[in-house]
């Protein structure tokens, strides 16, 4: 279905070139700069907002399907589309963005236009990579986006911020240059840089775990799993508060849409034969990292490491299809898991925004992020406790937020498949409840720990309206996730029916784990 | 045989070139010391002239001239028109430099002409003789060129190893050219080829002097293990010297080896790729890892250009059209970018004091933020991120290489471009991150600036939009 207007050509080139004007908008009247900022970001998120109104959720296929040369002579299109999965990641990143805008608004102090500016283009770049049909175009868009993380980590994050933010671009850097390699070996295989072309394309046994392993590395470090996800506590930590809500909301989500798009359609013969790993990554991620959160000092360290631990269900929740496959044969629960792990990355991005912000909120009060450096804040900043703690509960799951709902259909789908798998995955109600309680326990409640803290002004009209709006969409998809889960279920459905067929050709046949033909028999246990 | 004045209307940018260069030198007489700017406008305007003589005479199928010893083809077309408008950017950086430390002599413009007309000749070559005449000339101007400043030390220390070790990469070249020429018969790159095809590859003389071809390639283009010269030179060098030396002829040391080792070895291919395979992991892998090290950003550069070539060599050792057209891309691209990175140190540099270290890059954001904005251009676009020209061309090198199933080099290659990532993000880092420990006004005149952001502005523009560079170079190898 080709579009007939370019809309997300506007909403990843909106952004951008506004972000173009912002920059040369300078530093002279600081306001003017961020009013243009803040008016393109919304100005974005309504254009955005376009795709959502304007999106058939009746069908898998891709929409908004924009088509048009790039470079010829190598089969490289500047291909974009959108379906259920990407939409609502695309609307999640226009959305926040303009949480950073304001949060940002009088607390840099150091050069704001080229803040916002930064931020304005990564929205744009991240657009980008959720809507790029060709590989070469989803990879400019996707290195492109370490450009401008890098410098805001770099310009205006904490003490340590250039270890911080170097470790950052390495690590990521790393992880994808593989990926970069893989998408030329299948090139040449498909003849065309086309993603879709990628989903259909025949590939042996070898070849498919070598891919797999390349998109691994560069989505495994985004996400990010076990143990490759040092360098996120240390971003976290010394970015600013937009930087980190930014990474925390959406970058990592970039990893998990990595495996929906790439790994799971592209090499699923190597997914089912090494998903064992992913789930094993997974669930140390959930346990251990929970453990790690328990004993964090630092506040945004402590949500940071939630942060993995929670995108530790989310890929639980992707791979566990093929345990479900083999255990049973049906793919309900197949389409639960993924669907869970989609909703469980919506509402990470919502909570652990408002998180980073209730952090925020609290370090440009006190300029500390230390857990022991506070205590009876409530008493002080009673809006401010009010807000935190409603966003701990639903970091810990709460029923009734959106918390809650990812994280239920995840470990519903990991009990069809195998009890323990469910058993272990569920330690994070108990883990996550015990690490972020006791932070808001420590940090909100009990005496007036000292002087700052009493001295301490509550949220002003900007603090209230970013919390506030983000409270109450964690309130409206927790207590009603149907219009989120409709959208995605039809490309959930066929992402499923893709995964569940062997793509191994004639020739290696008897190694398919999957079903051969057509998705209607799947191998018995 | 008779002289054919029709000989003459190819080689038109040459002749531009050479006369202009003249020009200068004569002109120079009777200039005044205040009045030395009318040299560079000379310059400039003889190049621009070339350039549209390039285009004038361009296009159209390959053509042999004076008995087959000039060519012109796609190829040398589009070679010099780059080697041309990169050593306007040469000239106009190089200006003010000169202008503050008095060296604003004839002698400057008249060594660098002649320099870029040694590169159009090489670029023309069909025969062993005018690719060495070419060559030579090249270097001779730059040994002087290297010393230009000859009250600096390290200027003269710098020319001396340059010349040693030049002349010995040239001595190579050439015990390997008298070797192919006993094997062959001839010196015309065309009947060599077609020798080596009639008698096949088993010649032990020819294999032997193939690798002294390759030796001598490997000197000229200062790849490991030949590289022991680059670091030394572009660290003495006055930085103007270094800039010009390390960005055009780069373009005329990729057309030395596709003339000799496409042109005229093609047939032995089989016998150079493992040759220029180890030279390019070599490459790679020393020239980042030791670039990590350095505090001079003229040595980090230095070993920057290093690891580069590596990767040229990996487009040419694919041996494929694609390989070829991905290493040209690769070569302007990379020619574009380094001069573009050493302006940026000509214009930070001011009366009595050079950009020699990475410190002095420290906070340049703050000092002026556009050129922070174009060097960090030039230093993702060195380091391969998109949306810089930069990844197109490792981009395009990586696809050549996988497409003839040598994924193991791709994937070496890939490895260590993370490790050049990091000395790349370090100058972003210094930039931008760092506070100024200098409040020194940066001046420069609107030219410099305008010339700066064409610079970097185009390695942003070919990035997005490489389809038309990209369909010069695939026309050059169709």
């Amino acid at each position: 279905m080709e579009s007939v207007f370019p809309l997300l050509t506007l909403v990843i080139w909106l952004p951008i070139f506004g972000g173009m004007v912002v920059l040369a908008s300078g530093d002279r009247d600081t306001n003017l700069s961020k009013w243009i900022a803040l008016g393109i970001a919304v100005l974005t998120f309504l254009v955005s907002l376009g795709l959502w109104i304007g999106f058939d959720s009746a069908t898998a296929d891709m929409q908004f399907v924009e088509r048009g040369a790039w470079i010829p002579t190598f089969n490289v299109w500047y291909f974009l589309g959108v379906d259920g999965i990407s939409m609502p990641l695309i609307v999640l990143t226009t959305f926040i963005t303009i949480f950073v805008m304001v949060a940002g608004w009088d607390v840099i102090t150091y050069r704001p236009s080229q803040y916002m500016a930064a931020f304005l283009i990564m929205e744009g770049l991240m657009v980008g990579v959720f809507s790029a049909l060709d590989a070469i175009l989803f990879y400019v868009f996707w290195e492109a986006m370490l450009i401008p993380m890098f410098i805001i980590i770099g310009v205006w994050g904490g003490p340590n911020r250039v270890y911080a933010t170097i470790k950052f671009f390495l690590y990521t850097f790393f992880g994808s240059v593989f990926m970069l390699v893989a998408l030329i070996y299948m090139y040449f295989q498909a003849d065309s840089f086309s993603i879709l072309d990628f989903h259909e394309l025949e590939l042996g046994m070898s070849a498919q775990v070598l891919i797999f392993i390349a998109f691994l590395l560069a989505f495994a470090v985004k996400v990010p799993m076990f143990p490759v996800h040092t360098w996120l506590p240390d971003a976290h930590v010394e970015a600013p508060t937009g930087g980190s809500v930014i990474l925390a909301a959406i970058m990592l989500k970039i990893g998990g849409y990595g495996f929906l798009r790439f790994s799971l359609p592209i090499t699923p013969d190597a997914s089912a034969s090494l998903d064992w790993l992913i789930i094993a990554l997974s669930l140390i991620a959930v346990v251990y990292i929970g453990f790690v959160a328990l004993v964090q000092q630092d506040m945004k360290k402590l949500i940071a490491y939630s942060s993995i631990a929670h995108m530790g269900f989310v890929t639980l929740g992707f791979f566990i299809l093929f345990a479900l496959l083999r255990h049973s044969g049906e793919s309900t629960g197949a389409v639960m898991g993924i669907e869970g792990g989609m909703v469980q990355m919506i509402s990470h991005g919502f909570i652990s925004a408002a998180l980073f912000l209730c952090v925020g909120v609290l370090y440009d009060r006190m300029h500390s992020r230390q857990i022991a450096d506070y205590g009876g804040v409530i008493n002080t900043m009673p809006w401010f406790g009010g807000f935190m703690v409603f966003f701990a509960m639903s970091n810990a799951g709460l029923p009734g937020t959106s918390g809650f709902v990812g994280e239920f259909m995840v470990i519903l789908a990991a009990f069809r498949a195998d009890f323990w798998f469910a058993f272990l995955a569920a330690t994070t109600l108990v883990l996550a409840a015990a690490f972020t309680l006791w932070m808001v326990k420590r940090v909100v409640y009990g005496e007036v720990k000292n002087e700052k803290v009493a001295a301490l002004a509550d949220l002003n009209r900007r603090e209230v309206f970013n919390l506030g709006a983000l409270a109450a969409v964690v309130l409206l998809f927790g207590l009603w996730p149907a219009p989120l889960v409709d959208v995605m279920h039809k490309s959930v459905e066929h992402l499923v029916a893709q995964v569940s067929v062997c793509k191994l050709p004639a020739a290696q046949a008897a190694d398919c784990l999957l079903a051969r033909p057509a998705p209607v028999a799947f191998l018995a246990p | 045989m008779p002289f054919d004045a029709a000989n003459l209307l190819p080689i038109l940018p040459e002749i531009v070139v050479a006369i202009t260069a003249s020009l200068v030198l004569m002109v120079d007489l009777y200039l005044k010391d205040k009045r030395k700017g009318v040299n560079h406008a000379l310059a400039v305007i003889g190049l621009l002239v070339a350039i549209g003589f390039t285009g004038a005479v361009g296009g159209g199928a390959q053509e042999l001239f004076f008995d087959g010893n000039v060519v012109r083809d796609a190829m040398s077309d589009l070679l010099k028109g780059a080697v041309l408008v990169i050593s306007i950017f040469a000239f106009v950086y190089a200006q003010p430099w000169l202008k503050d430390r008095g060296l604003m002599v004839g002698e400057y413009y008249a060594l660098g002409l002649f320099a870029v007309l040694g590169m159009l000749v090489m670029i023309d070559a069909n025969s062993f003789l005018t690719l060495y005449l070419g060559l030579e000339l090249l270097a001779l101007c730059f040994y002087a060129l290297v010393a230009f400043d000859r009250d600096s030390p390290t200027g003269s220390e710098a020319a001396m190893k340059y010349f040693v070790l030049g002349a010995l990469g040239s001595g190579m070249l050439l015990y390997g050219i008298s070797m192919i020429y006993g094997a062959t018969g001839s010196i015309e790159f065309g009947v060599v080829a077609q020798a080596i095809a009639e008698q096949g590859t088993k010649d032990k003389v020819l294999i032997f002097g193939i690798a002294f071809l390759v030796i001598g390639i490997g000197f000229k283009f200062g790849a490991v293990p030949f590289h022991m010269w680059v670091p030394d030179v572009y660290e003495g060098a006055p930085t103007p010297v270094a800039l010009f030396l390390s960005s055009a002829p780069k373009i005329a040391a990729f057309a030395l080896a596709v003339r000799l080792l496409v042109d005229a070895m093609g047939g032995l291919q089989a016998d150079w790729q493992g040759m220029l395979a180890i030279l390019a992991v070599l490459s790679m892998g020393l020239g980042n890892l030791v670039a990590i090290a350095q505090t001079n950003i003229k040595r980090m550069m230095a070993y920057s250009a290093i690891s580069h070539v590596g990767f040229i060599f990996l487009g040419l050792l694919a041996g494929s059209s694609q390989g070829y057209s991905a290493a040209m891309f690769y070569a302007i691209v990379y020619a574009l970018t380094t001069a573009g990175a050493f302006g940026i140190m000509i214009i930070l540099s001011r009366k009595g004091f050079d950009v020699e270290h990475l410190e002095d890059l420290r906070g340049l954001n703050d000092r002026d933020s556009w050129y922070a904005a174009m060097m960090a251009i030039m230093m993702f676009s060195a380091a391969g991120v998109p949306p810089t020209v930069g990844f197109m061309a490792k981009l395009l090198v990586l696809e050549a290489v996988v497409r003839v199933d040598m994924v193991w080099l791709a994937l070496v290659a890939v490895f260590f471009s993370i490790i050049g990532a990091y000395y790349y993000l370090r100058v972003v880092k210094l930039m931008y991150f760092d506070r100024p420990t200098t409040d020194a006004p940066i001046l420069t005149s609107g030219g410099v600036r305008a010339v700066m952001s064409v610079n970097g502005l185009t390695i942003l523009f070919l990035g997005l939009f490489p389809a038309a560079l990209l369909s010069l170079c695939q026309g050059a190898f169709a």
